[in-house]
């Protein structure tokens, strides 16, 4: 970069009047990383990720933190804090005093943390004896500290498996502050979770647009039963988290594919995966070899995150149009999500990814057995004329019923998230058993996450992460005050978020009329 | 071979349709004409008329051989539904003949999703062999015997029905249109002595699930009528659920086209007024 633009850039961010203070801070420091030399690459990986057919998601060119780090905050409870001169907290209000003063320490990829542990299990250990009005009271406002100090929604925090009054106090806190800071995710098991609570839990999507759901044996399958869902979708070793995450852009590998399917899969896909790898190797060697993130940052000195217990996130994304470009490419006008032959070639495809990234031994990544957890990316708010992860493009997807049957089979190769939003209209909310026996349906049919909201509630989801309507109308007048509402405008401007298809499952006149087919 | 049903539609996915998320079974043809219909096409049975074979805009529909009912392809039919909208006769050229063995495979694939099933119409009880085989059939298979079996039923059905269908149905979902039988017959162009006794024999036995109470401005809300009403369900069963739901103009034919839908501030103040007379669970709608 020439001093010239780097100073017009510095210039543009200081002066936009649509960031906050800290906002400019942050892009300021992004600048000053573009500034540097990207991490080694070879031609071919150079060129793939200029042309975006490897995408780095802007994590910067010389990554100096990871990406998601997932602390173990039991340990440092139970510890305390050295660096931070805290003892460890022995009632209910110190430990939430020490969550609060230690998220303000824990880096990502955003700078804030995108993880703020289980809070149930983290706190039922303080609450005995503390009467259900204090507990709520304490919790109400440490939500409110919560949104009030951390800038996005890309920070996460878990509930359950188990029910315990810690969740349900803050789901009805959820219900009651409508913020979108934090978000959240609900660990089900279906033999443990008791539908009241995922009931609890639709009850508060239904206000919120907020938790998610997660498929909690599957998880413990690929990640141990010490996982957490950070920012969004995100599944990762608790004690450790994610390097980087560098995404595949299927359709960018479709449009630079000739002949048929099977060269597909020999040759065209096989090249580009090996340097969507070659990026992600080059990032960690960086991280973890030049800039030693972890070995001085004092997460890793405390024993709170473990090198060994990080991987990095090998993600893919616009699997819809690739599936529809080979489809054409046989001469076939057949649609991923509604034609049994587009589904069983998307199939192949998210097999073939994930039995190389399967094969592809990468440094650094004893996390997950020496090798990337494969990832199907929710994409980013600059995404255009492409689908995030292996969705089924917005607007274009049927309805629910066939909606899961046709991305259930995906969950499974997805160990570090998959993301499928489901929309359903307002008469769920007389029914919400419904939507519990959806979701434990959905679970016994191998999905992973699951995530729904109402077509009318005030919160909008963009790839995972959640604005509220009213910031984004607001946007282009007087900016946001969480960072995440900035990426959510550009991304209702770039891909018709808004136009997600309504599912009218209970509309009788249309579906009176159906004959199967 | 065993009858088959006549089908309109079926839906994997319902949320208005009963507790939970339930699968759907609309069968074909109704004993009531209602005004305030907005199925309309599920009324009635084809009579071979042709008007749809020749407006269909995707060549989708032939008359093949002696069949009444024009045969659909699949392959062109763009669910544009134009066949339904120009049928002069209440009827539909998508609706089928399934087997209960069709319908059992297609519950199963649901099956983890739902909490139980439910046939609806058109009239469900007018195709109740059917139905009982179909019920008895989910009941006797180990994988589906836990999901509950409903009718959602105009209620002009004579108690051997309710009988025969008893041991396999786990409770009836009926509308109650007007308790005062001349506008019940205004309504539905049927009587309403059927209805008011499956009521009351569905509540003595246990299967009455609910009772839909469908409120038309100026046809069916007086004051004088919704305490009749009330006070004659509080005699069958005070503990009876009672569904009050708006009229919808969306959907129905030109003979409705006089009515209007009530107020929202209207629908709750008779969703209080039957509170008040004794019902406590009324959901209004």
């Amino acid at each position: 970069m020439r001093m010239d633009e780097y100073q017009a850039r510095a210039r543009a961010i200081v002066e936009d009047p649509n960031l906050s203070f800290h906002q400019r801070k942050h892009h300021l420091a992004y600048l000053a990383e573009s500034a540097l030399a990207y991490v080694p690459l070879s031609d071919a990986a150079r060129e793939a990720l200029d042309k975006q057919v490897i995408c780095d998601l802007f994590e910067g060119a010389a990554p100096y933190r990871a990406r998601y780090i997932l602390p173990d905050y039991a340990k440092a409870l139970a510890q305390g804090s050295e660096y931070l001169e805290l003892e460890p907290p022995r009632n209910l209000e110190d430990a939430l005093d020490f969550l609060l003063i230690l998220y303000q320490h824990v880096p990502s990829i955003t700078g804030y943390p995108v993880y703020l542990g289980d809070m149930d299990s983290l706190l039922v250990p303080f609450t005995d004896g503390v009467s259900d009005e204090h507990l709520r009271a304490a919790l109400r406002r440490f939500w409110i500290a919560l949104d009030r100090t951390l800038p996005d929604a890309f920070t996460h925090t878990n509930l359950g498996p188990a029910d315990n009054r810690v969740a349900r106090t803050i789901l009805d806190i959820e219900r009651e502050l409508f913020q979108i800071v934090p978000n959240v995710t609900l660990k089900v098991d279906p033999e443990i979770t008791p539908d009241s609570l995922i009931e609890d839990a639709v009850q508060t999507v239904f206000v919120c647009a907020k938790p998610h759901f997660v498929n909690h044996p599957l998880m413990c399958r690929d990640l141990g039963e010490a996982y957490g869902v950070a920012s969004c979708y995100n599944s990762l070793r608790v004690g450790g988290g994610a390097h980087t995450l560098v995404r595949l852009n299927l359709k960018e590998v479709a449009l630079r594919h000739s002949g048929g399917v099977e060269r597909f899969f020999t040759e065209t896909l096989p090249h580009f995966a090996e340097l969507n790898a070659e990026l992600i190797e080059a990032r960690i060697r960086y991280l973890v070899e030049e800039v030693r993130f972890y070995e001085h940052d004092f997460l890793a000195v405390e024993g709170l995150i473990d090198l060994n217990r990080f991987s990095a996130m090998y993600g893919i994304y616009g699997l819809a149009e690739c599936v529809d470009i080979l489809m054409a490419h046989e001469g076939k006008d057949a649609r991923y999500g509604h034609d049994d032959e587009a589904n069983e070639l998307s199939y192949r495809i998210t097999k073939a990814v994930a039995d190389f990234v399967a094969g592809r031994p990468m440094p650094y990544t004893d996390g997950n057995g020496g090798r990337c957890l494969f990832h199907s990316q929710s994409g980013i708010d600059s995404d255009l004329e492409v689908t995030a992860g292996t969705r089924i493009p917005i607007g274009d997807e049927p309805a629910m019923y066939d909606h899961i049957a046709a991305v259930a089979p995906h969950h499974d190769l997805f160990g570090a998230g998959v993301s499928d939003i489901f929309h359903v209209e307002d008469t769920a909310k007389r029914n919400p058993e419904a939507m519990v026996d959806i979701i434990r349906g959905a679970f016994t049919r191998g999905m992973r996450d699951f995530t729904f909201n109402l077509t009318t509630n005030g919160f909008i989801r963009i790839t995972g992460y959640l604005v509220r309507k009213s910031d984004v109308e607001g946007f282009e007048e007087h900016g946001a005050r969480h960072g995440s509402s900035a990426f959510a405008h550009g991304s209702v401007v770039n891909s018709h978020v808004e136009a997600r298809s309504v599912k009218r499952m209970e509309n009788r006149e249309r579906a009176a009329s159906r004959a199967p087919q | 071979m065993l009858p088959r049903g006549h089908l309109s539609s079926r839906i994997p996915f319902s949320f208005v349709d009963g507790p939970g998320n339930r699968f759907v079974v609309f069968m074909q043809g109704c004993n009531f004409d209602c005004v305030v219909c907005h199925n309309p096409h599920t009324i009635a049975e084809c009579n071979g008329c042709n008007d749809c074979v020749d407006r269909c805009p995707e060549l989708a529909l032939a008359l093949v051989g002696e069949d009444v009912q024009p045969a659909l392809s699949r392959d062109r039919c763009t669910d544009c539904d134009i066949c339904i909208e120009v049928c002069a006769f209440d009827s539909s050229p998508l609706t089928w003949w399934a087997t209960v063995d069709e319908m059992l495979a297609e519950i199963r694939e649901a099956a983890p999703f739902i909490k139980g099933v439910t046939v609806s119409g058109g009239e469900a009880t007018l195709q109740h062999e059917f139905v009982r085989r179909l019920f008895a059939a989910i009941k006797a298979d180990p994988t589906l015997s836990h999901l509950s079996t409903l009718v959602d039923s105009n209620g002009a059905a004579p108690p051997e029905v309710w009988d025969a269908l008893a041991p396999v149905m786990d409770g009836a979902m009926l509308d109650l249109k007007a308790f005062d039988p001349d506008v019940h017959l205004r309504m539905t162009g049927a009587p309403n002595d059927q209805v008011l006794a499956s009521i009351r024999y569905l509540a003595t036995r246990g299967l009455l699930s609910e009772v839909r109470l469908l409120i038309v401005p100026g046809l069916n809300d007086s004051p004088d009528m919704l305490d009749e009403t009330a006070a004659w369900l509080r005699s069958v069963d005070p503990a009876i659920a009672l569904k009050v739901i708006g009229f919808r103009k969306h959907g129905t034919r030109p003979v409705a086209d006089g009515l209007s839908e009530p107020e929202p501030e209207a629908l709750s103040a008779i969703g209080r007024r039957f509170r008040e007379a004794g019902f406590d669970q009324v959901a209004v709608i």
